[in-house]
């Protein structure tokens, strides 16, 4: 059988719950802003594969994918700041003790 | 042919430095298997002929957020504690192998309506129609190129010495 949609979307979806996982499960703020960047990479894939299996001369989903590369960019840069913000004022970048906001 | 080995290799690739990312416990070896696996996402945009993707994976994924992940974490020291894993280990493992079985159980029982026409190759020119020609994306590419001014401000603001 060639590779067709379902097969991208699949390796889209498996990628999607390591990242997901990764994102739930790790203390390290910088490892969970990486498994953030696996997830927007996932979604990506599947925006692609649907551009070209379903709408091959229109393109959409590359646009789309483009856009979602630039938030993710932004995502990255912003969030990057913060934890090192965070690092600078408190030593630690472990998600469990960040808890300035908890009441 | 060659693209159905091609796509078997870099899912595997892919699949495996995710793992690694998510697996390893050293933060700096997990940042250099992500950038394995902004590789191998490349490659499969080749594979689905979307090559100016593919090129911009690689400048902004590869060159770009991997050396601000690198540089982040070397500023924050924290590579000899590693990325242990927190109290809901096991929760969020079923929580993401349920999200992910239920995309595939879905993704496998529709019926999708594949067209048959060739792809456009190349897509470059045809990408900036779309993006800055008549009735294109042209507002929400300024919008990205404000959000991309803000989050530049935004950061560098949130790293200066007070």
């Amino acid at each position: 059988m060639s590779v067709g949609l379902e097969h991208y979307l699949i390796l889209s979806a498996v990628l999607f719950g390591i990242g997901l996982y990764g994102a739930l499960a790790k203390r390290n703020a910088i490892v969970i802003l990486m498994c953030i960047e696996i997830m927007l990479n996932a979604v990506n894939i599947a925006l692609v594969a649907f551009s070209r299996f379903i709408t091959p001369t229109l393109l959409t989903g590359q646009v789309f994918a483009i856009f979602v590369i630039v938030v993710a960019v932004a995502e990255a840069a912003v969030g990057l700041a913060i934890v090192i913000s965070i690092f600078r004022n408190h030593e630690t970048i472990d998600a469990t003790n960040i808890n300035l906001l908890k009441w | 042919m060659g693209l159905d080995i091609a796509f078997w290799v870099l899912a595997a690739v892919g699949v495996g430095a995710a793992l690694t990312v998510v697996l390893l416990r050293n933060v700096f070896r997990a940042a250099l298997t992500l950038v394995l696996c902004f590789l191998a996402v490349a490659g499969l945009y080749v594979t689905l002929s979307a090559d100016f993707l593919a090129v911009v994976q690689v400048l902004i994924y590869v060159g770009g957020i991997s050396v601000l992940i690198i540089l982040a974490i070397m500023l924050t020291r924290e590579v000899q504690q590693g990325s242990p894993s927190n109290r809901l280990r096991i929760p969020a493992f079923i929580v993401a192998a349920a999200f992910a079985a239920v995309i595939i159980v879905a993704v496998i029982n529709t019926p999708w309506v594949v067209s048959t026409t060739p792809p456009l190759e190349p897509t470059t020119s045809a990408l900036a129609d779309k993006l800055l020609g008549e009735g294109g994306y042209i507002l929400a590419l300024e919008i990205a190129g404000t959000l991309l001014l803000a989050a530049i401000l935004g950061a560098i603001v949130l790293v200066r010495e007070k």
